[in-house]
């Protein structure tokens, strides 16, 4: 391939960032919690209709947070916890029950229904397993129940995602057949999902299923000949769910850029016994299209200093992706938490010099800021206009799981929703 | 357990938010996990203030829960004083903190702060963000002048007859619909009035402006979902009297002058005709004629869903056809305004019922808040946007109030903008056919947002078979579809209505004009 330094997945290399000091800090986090990912899982995955069950707050937060799309009628909804539920917990599962045989009526088309945990519905000890499995018996035939969190004291932004597909996994069929087959795991944008489709069927490799399935009740079946390949880096209990079912973890980075895709597509073909040569053969039209397309960002980006604020799971490989590919230079990465059984081949590829921290203390991390004024600060909705008062140029963190962005054909796109406030910059005169 | 899609307001500690946020000088400590932090978007996003709002957040997780969340408040409330160096704190919990019952306000005032500590008690699971607002503007400004309330019973002193009367703004919050805008337009107002303005509160006042409120001689309560308490409270604690009366609208707006001046003592004649209220004339002029009986449907907070009311009816001759407000608190202003109009009450928090009202309804012309907009968006009628919750398209660049005079040219504007200009309405009800002058395109000013309207019910509909059982003949069918699309849906409602009274099974293109006749325009 040419010209470009190829990632080698494998030991990890001098410059590395595996064993530098994390700072971790515990303040105020500024960080959505799990209940977010509804925001995307309803529009993936078109027959589940998401219930939260929890307070006012949370249908606030998934309406503000959604405020950004379009006003379709959503298939999720709040169960919003009152007074009077508070008081007997008899009362509050049979409210929850009519709730739920209405929203049924109203929406006859929905096959599986997830009802969501939140901080209240935690804190009062509502059991939600046991509730999915009581309604799923009384809508038996017609709609699956099930439960997982979103709650802001147990996940973080994607998390929720993760805890969504968890429960997917105890509900897919086992697998029987003795071929190995390829479980790409993580939304993806439907057109990604195709893109990746064909590149993997023209390496070879055809038995390839995806997690979210489009459909909940065409879920994938799962076992030990069953090869999972993350797509997105903050699905850790999945693929440990995915582990104790009997499949095997294939180490990768994610599939970020040119250097990134190929390096997933290499390990995906790896375990699959194809030779890397016919993986590169496979990927080279598509890989060099990238590589031209990314040309176009890099003088914009090259040599510019960038901050993430912890937020989505994505920072460390898209950090990777922007110094690596793109020329910006890291100064300080913040994830929401640092799980390094599927970050650890990402961590090896980011420069060292580069201030890991894991956690948040939201005004000592501004502090930092503003001391470091990098030329862009990828960060949260609630912190990014204040920034920008100060002078100082941002990325809205949450477009980077609204669009797609995975993949060869995504990855100019990628770059372009950095080198976007950097270009604006530039061209304003007021 | 309540079953939401969308809501009209938030929990009512983003009430205390938009209080907070609103004024200098204060901070808001709230006992909260890490979710609730996407309230400062509000503020930063839609309404694109350049600071974050004044409030830090404990963000406890699960593995605080029980042991050490009363610790982590203290811990909080002692930084957050250290780094911003408030006049006053506020200090609460959001909907999760107070199942675990720290009691973060009472802790908080046992740190012995040296400025006042104001503990927040706002009920998550019965209250929501409005009266979260006006409860936390109330204990503000109870706290700050809780030391010069007279004993109960003193007089007020009278006014020096040397000094001009004077009166306090007081309402205007953050993430208010167009507040930002109505006070300098009230102010200028006041002063053709010779009226001085003493504190406006919350917006861009300091817990010491808040201090001098007593000393105004009257309170202007130009928000009552946010002031009223706080306005109630100042009349029976300092004999400071206070305004009913909302000014949007010329009407409303003459009347609170003239209630403003009976106040004030001082003369009203010279503010009553202001020459720069174009709306009276507009209204007037022969194109306003197309106006005439519009049927619309109103639906906001109380105050702004009465006053649009009254505008609609009295100064644009619309025909109000329904009227509601998610604001209970206000339930029976409203109730008593929808009786006015003749028209039932609807008062719910319910976004799904207000939908159905409108699809029932069919009026030419919804005034509502975001939510109303994109039911009208669905169902393919013209909108305006009249009160909160908003989105950021609603806090626009320009000067937009919507009170005192220029309030009254806006709202002419904005609520005429989007309807079909006469004579363009009339040329399409004659030559429906033209290929592409017809009912499909949008009106010809707004360019490219023809209407989505494919849930039009009417449209929805298989040809035969109302919903009442009648028959549609494929000609009356035809003949009906070449009418308007904004005034179909009700020709086919009263056409089935007239053939059902009437006895009559299969309609007729001889039906459909009787029923014309019968039930005129
Ligand atoms: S943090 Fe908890 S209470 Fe807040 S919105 Fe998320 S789930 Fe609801």
């Amino acid at each position: 391939m040419n010209g470009f330094p190829a990632i080698q997945p494998g030991p990890p290399v001098a410059t590395g960032c595996v064993d530098t000091e994390v700072l971790r800090e515990r303040g105020q986090r500024e960080v959505f919690c799990g209940l977010t990912g509804i925001v995307w899982l309803h529009r993936k995955i078109q027959d589940a209709f998401f219930l939260v069950v929890g307070s006012r707050t949370c249908a606030h937060l998934l309406q503000s947070a959604a405020g950004v799309m379009i006003f379709a009628e959503p298939r999720f909804a709040t169960a919003i916890l009152e007074e009077r539920d508070l008081a007997g917990m008899a009362d509050c599962n049979e409210e929850l029950d009519r709730l739920v045989h209405q929203l049924l009526a109203r929406r006859p088309d929905i096959r599986t229904l997830f009802l969501v945990g939140s901080c209240p519905s935690e804190v009062i000890k509502l059991d939600l397993a046991k509730a999915a499995e009581r309604l799923s018996l009384s809508h038996h035939g017609r709609v699956r129940v099930l439960n997982y969190t979103g709650s802001g004291i147990e996940t973080t932004f994607t998390q929720g995602e993760d805890q969504c597909l968890q429960a997917l996994v105890a509900e897919m069929p086992a697998q029987s057949a003795t071929e190995p087959s390829l479980l790409v795991v993580g939304t993806l944008a439907d057109v990604v999902e195709d893109q990746f489709s064909r590149l993997f069927e023209a390496m070879g490799i055809d038995r390839v299923a995806f997690l979210p399935p489009r459909s909940a009740t065409a879920l994938p079946p799962v076992g030990e000949d069953t090869r999972v390949l993350l797509a997105q880096p903050f699905l850790g209990d999945t693929a440990r769910a995915l582990l104790r079912r009997g499949a095997s973890l294939i180490d990768a980075p994610y599939p970020f850029g040119v250097e990134g895709t190929l390096a997933w597509l290499r390990a995906a073909g790896r375990d699959f016994g194809i030779a890397g040569e016919r993986v590169d053969t496979v990927a080279a039209a598509p890989a060099a299209r990238a590589r031209k397309a990314l040309e176009r960002y890099r003088p914009v980006l090259a040599g510019r200093r960038i901050t993430f604020l912890p937020d989505s799971q994505l920072e460390i490989p898209l950090a990777r992706f922007l110094a690596t590919e793109c020329g910006m230079r890291p100064v300080e990465v913040g994830t929401p938490y640092l799980d390094r059984q599927v970050l650890g081949g990402e961590l090896e590829l980011l420069g060292g010099d580069t201030r890991l921290s894991e956690g948040q203390d939201v005004d000592l991390q501004l502090d930092r800021v503003r001391v470091d004024r990098p030329d862009l600060t990828v960060c949260g909705l609630g912190l990014a206009n204040p920034l920008e008062a100060e002078g100082l140029r941002t990325k809205w963190s949450i477009e980077l799981v609204f669009t797609p962005v995975h993949g060869f054909e995504q990855a100019a796109d990628l770059a372009e929703l950095f080198a976007r406030p950097l270009i604006r910059n530039e061209r304003l005169a007021v | 357990m309540q079953l939401t899609l969308w809501t009209y307001e938030g929990p009512p500690h983003v009430g205390a938010m938009r209080v907070a946020t609103a004024m200098r000088g204060v901070h808001y400590v709230l006992h909260a996990p890490q979710g609730d932090t996407y309230a400062d978007l509000l503020f930063t996003m839609i309404e694109r203030r350049s600071t974050r709002p004044p409030v830090t957040y404990t963000t406890f997780q699960a593995r605080d829960l029980g042991g050490d969340t009363a610790d982590l408040v203290r811990t909080t409330v002692a930084a957050a004083y250290e780094r911003y160096r408030p006049e006053a704190l506020l200090v609460g919990e959001s909907c999760t903190a107070e199942l675990i019952q720290d009691q973060p306000g009472a802790m908080a005032r046992g740190m012995d702060l040296p400025v006042p500590v104001i503990p927040l008690e706002l009920p998550a699971y019965s209250r929501k963000e409005n009266w979260g607002a006006s409860e936390t503007f109330y204990h503000l400004v109870r706290a700050m002048v809780a030391s010069q309330v007279p004993a109960p019973g003193t007089e007020p002193p009278a006014r020096d007859p040397g000094r001009r009367p004077s009166a306090n703004l007081l309402g205007p919050s953050a993430l208010g619909f167009r507040c930002r805008d109505d006070v300098p337009e009230i102010i200028r107002l006041l002063e053709t009035l010779g009226i001085d303005v003493n504190v406006v509160a919350p917006e861009g006042a300091s817990p010491s402006d808040l201090g001098r409120i007593p000393a105004a001689d009257f309170n202007i309560c130009l928000y009552p979902e946010v002031a009223y308490t706080a306005c109630a409270w100042l009349k029976r604690a300092f004999g400071q009297p206070m305004t009913s009366t909302i000014p949007i609208g010329i009407g409303a707006t003459r009347d609170f002058i003239a209630e403003v001046c009976a106040l004030a003592g001082t003369d009203a004649e010279a503010a009553l005709q202001d020459a720069a209220a174009r709306l009276p004339w507009y209204s007037r002029s022969v194109d306003s004629t197309y106006l005439t009986g519009k049927r619309v449907f109103i639906f906001g907070d109380a105050s702004h869903a009465v006053a649009a009311a009254r505008i609609a009816d009295e100064e644009l001759g619309f025909t109000v056809v329904g009227l509601g407000t998610y604001s209970r608190e206000f339930a029976r202003e409203l109730r008593q305004a929808a009786k006015h109009y003749g028209v039932e009450p609807l008062i719910t928090d319910d976004y799904l019922e207000v939908e159905s009202q409108v699809a029932a309804l069919q009026p030419e012309l919804v005034l509502g808040t975001q939510m109303e907009r994109h039911v009208a968006k669905r169902l393919g009628i013209p909108c305006a946007v009249i009160s909160a919750p908003v989105h950021v398209q609603d806090f626009p660049a320009r000067y937009s109030p919507q009170m005192g005079f220029e309030g009254a040219n806006v709202l002419f504007d904005t609520w005429v903008h989007p309807l079909m200009m006469g004579l363009e309405e009339h040329l399409l009800g004659m030559f429906r056919e033209d290929f592409e002058f017809n009912d499909t395109a949008a009106p010809s000013h707004l360019d490219g947002e023809s209407p989505p309207r494919e849930a039009l019910p009417e449209t929805s509909k298989p040809a035969p078979a109302g919903d009442d059982g009648c028959d549609w003949t494929p000609e009356a069918e035809s003949e009906l579809r070449k009418i308007p699309f904004f005034v179909r849906g009700k020709a086919r409602r009263n056409t089935e209505r007239f053939a059902v009274e009437s006895g009559i099974a299969r309609i007729t293109v001889e039906t459909l004009y009787d029923a014309k006749a019968h039930f005129g325009r």
